[in-house]
């Protein structure tokens, strides 16, 4: 008979624990799902986990995890504040967008003067769209007590539609022929986020991403602020007692969490997609809210799994070109991830008991 | 013999023999925007695909991604396959464009071809159809079957392709129903069966029994089957599990021929860029069986009309044709020149409401 009993504390080794056992049972069970698919699981296994970091064009897939990776952190450091506080913004996918279009449309106004002013503009009107637009559920949740799951979730398909708009009307390219999307900003010297080093695969936003994981971390264990935003998490009544004002927190969760997807959706347009389009986003703000929890609403684990979501990324590509893989088992073996990690999770707050139930 | 030198002599045992491989066989990437699985776009691309690989046999090797974003995922999926030894690139989505061009630019030795853009390099062409001469067919055909002389109109953005393909199923069911009303409805989507149903069941409330779609999903068929009476057409790919109705006909992307035609210029060593705009003449768009549910006389005429269109006989936007707000944009007989339908950004007369900005 197996039973579970609840531990007294949390146990410390599963909380590190679990984030590895996950991922070895995604491999595992991966390679079963490979199998039945009719593959080598240990090469497509091989192929998804390694190939992007050991092949022989590992050169060309390193800087891409950091490409891939970067918006991924960006926008998970700022939700974990938020989630760690019991905020729950949902819609970082359209903070994202929405900064995007803001810092776009900073650079495109500008077009075609060269300065050196024009970028640091555009991130900074990056980090305000993104912020103002957090700031919407936020300010209704405070005022009016609205529930800000819904109304940032909603918010994204409103900022989808917006970027519709701003792509066919506002900001299109004037000498694209009546074609959707805006002037390609990578090619504006002055509002190009461009690799810092050629070929490393670091522009600005891999750094503001590093950046960012450092002043998480000494925010969240080293300052009162983290502690307010722990402390609301886990009881908000003794929290209240400690002084904090509740609504004034959830307006700076919101508030850190929708400019740091502002800044990625900024980054992001200037740099790897390089122009605002119909289809500009591609999930990242939805995908950061599996990379936060993977990584435990931690700084450091937050960059290692926005790392291991890069790579299945890379490598799902690599195995759909050079094995012939469908994307959907690809797509499988990442929810497989965030499934096995919720249900491992189980181990770190309740033991496994063997043995006969005893009858009292 | 030291590990080193095993590895190395592996390393060259490996190098020599992919080296040969690849001397051997021609390699042709895919990259789609969509499952291949969508029933319509990428599924009529992974067709043309699959005809490249059965008429080549063993002579070329294909390989594709499906589902790829426009943007960076798309650079780095064109990239990976060059390197990986491609020889010949198909980006099949207008949104990769400055991605393709951006790659081509880093292998001067593989060709890419890039689908409905406008974008060329000496080693980038350009492919699109002209899909707005399936659409005068299915105007032709929509404008008599309709009682309520209301058709509905699925359009997915307001880009040129698609204001053309309005234009011109308005301009011929216009032509044989003088009374004919288009109602419009902006998807903002090229696939989402949600909402393509969603427009489709407000366009039959609306009291439209014609459904023409520019999104790619079977939904709008499934939604008029439903309804009983609306007729609809097949999009991108022939949808005839909905034949004999609701889907009277359809409009087909035929890429097979181009892509064979393409992969074996690359073995030939004859490959250049160009840039290529067929319409039914060269069987780039194929209008799919009309059936019996099609009155006989309204069939036959449709049929002479593909047949004009075929032979290059007749041409879909011939005058005279003025613009909505009452200018003339083509005199009698004049015929619209190729520059102007690639950028169309204007309504033809007739058409209520305005395109969307």
């Amino acid at each position: 008979m197996i039973m579970l009993e609840k531990r007294p504390q949390p146990s410390r080794g599963w909380i590190f624990a679990t984030p590895v056992v996950a991922v070895l049972m995604t491999m595992f069970f991966g390679a079963l799902l490979f199998a039945a698919l009719g593959q080598d699981p240990l090469v497509t296994i091989r192929t998804i986990f390694l190939d992007p970091l050991f092949s022989e064009f590992a050169w060309f897939y390193r800087p891409q995890l950091l490409i891939k990776g970067a918006p991924l952190v960006l926008i998970a450091i700022g939700l974990s504040f938020g989630f760690r506080a019991g905020i729950w913004n949902i819609g970082a996918e359209g903070q994202y967008i929405v900064g995007a279009i803001c810092g776009a449309a900073v650079g495109l106004a500008f077009y075609p003067m060269e300065s050196f002013i024009i970028f640091p503009l555009m991130i900074i009107a990056g980090a305000i769209g993104g912020l103002m637009w957090a700031m919407i559920p936020g300010v209704l949740r405070v005022r009016f007590g609205t529930n800000e799951i819904l109304v940032s979730l909603m918010l994204v398909y409103v900022a989808e539609q917006l970027l519709a708009s701003m792509a066919l009307g506002a900001l299109r390219n004037p000498d694209g022929m009546g074609f959707p999307g805006s002037r390609n900003l990578s090619q504006y010297d002055s509002a190009a986020n461009l690799e810092i080093i050629a070929g490393s695969g670091m522009h600005w936003g891999v750094v503001t991403a590093f950046i960012a994981v450092i002043l998480a971390y000494i925010a969240l264990s080293r300052h009162i602020f983290g502690f307010n935003v722990r402390l609301s998490g886990q009881s908000p009544r003794a929290a209240r007692f400690a002084g904090v004002n509740p609504g004034k927190l959830i307006l700076i969760c919101m508030g850190i969490s929708g400019a740091l997807a502002g800044l990625a959706g900024l980054f992001e347009v200037a740099g790897p997609a390089g122009q605002i389009s119909i289809d500009f986003n591609v999930g990242y703000g939805f995908t950061a809210i599996i990379v936060a929890f993977l990584g435990r609403l931690h700084p450091v684990g937050i960059l290692l799994a926005g790392g291991l979501m890069a790579l299945t990324y890379i490598g799902g590509e690599i195995a759909q070109s050079n094995l012939g893989l469908p994307i959907a088992a690809i797509q499988i073996l990442q929810g497989m991830l965030l499934f096995f990690l919720l249900a491992v999770d189980v181990l770190t707050n309740y033991r496994i008991k063997f043995g006969r139930e005893r009858t009292a | 013999m030291t590990m080193k030198t095993i590895l190395a002599g592996a390393t060259l045992a490996l190098g020599l023999a992919t080296g040969a491989a690849a001397q051997d066989t021609t390699t042709v990437g895919f990259v789609y925007v969509g499952p291949i699985g969508d029933g319509g776009w990428t599924y009529e691309h992974n067709k043309g695909r699959l005809a490249v690989e059965e008429h080549f046999g063993d002579a070329v090797e294909t390989v594709f991604v499906e589902s790829v974003p426009e943007g960076a995922d798309a650079e780095r999926v064109m990239t990976q396959m060059a390197l990986q030894g491609a020889d010949l690139i198909f980006t099949t989505s207008f949104g990769y464009m400055d991605q393709t061009i951006a790659v081509a630019e880093k292998f001067p030795d593989v060709r890419f071809e890039h689908a409905t853009g406008y974008k060329r390099a000496d080693n980038v062409s350009t492919y699109s159809a002209r899909f707005y001469e399936g659409r005068a067919v299915q105007g032709h055909i929509a404008g008599q079957m309709t009682e309520s002389n209301i058709i509905g109109y699925i359009a997915s953005f307001p880009i040129p392709e698609v204001i053309r393909g309005i234009n011109s199923a308005y301009l011929h069911a216009q032509e044989v129903n003088p009374d004919v009303e288009f109602k419009i409805i902006w998807a903002y989507t090229w696939f989402d069966p949600a909402k393509e149903a969603e427009a489709a069941n407000v366009l039959i409330e609306q009291g439209a029994d014609v459904i023409l779609q520019h999104t790619d999903s079977t939904a709008p068929q499934a939604a008029a089957q439903a309804a009983g009476n609306v007729v609809t057409f097949g999009q991108a790919s022939d949808m005839s599990e909905f034949a004999p109705f609701p889907r009277v006909s359809s409009i087909i992307d035929d890429w097979a021929p181009y892509y064979i035609a393409r992969t074996q210029a690359v073995i030939d060593g004859t490959w250049e860029s160009t840039d290529t705009w067929d319409g039914i003449g060269p069987g780039m768009v194929g209008i799919g069986e009309i059936t019996d549910a099609v009155p006989a006389d309204i069939k036959a005429s449709a049929e002479d009309l593909v047949e004009r269109l075929r032979t290059g006989e007749y041409h879909a936007f011939t005058g005279p044709i003025n613009k909505q707000d009452g200018s003339a944009w083509l005199a009698d007989g004049e015929i619209a020149d190729d520059g102007t339908l690639a950028g169309m950004d204007f309504y033809v007369e007739g058409l209520t409401g305005d395109i969307p900005q």
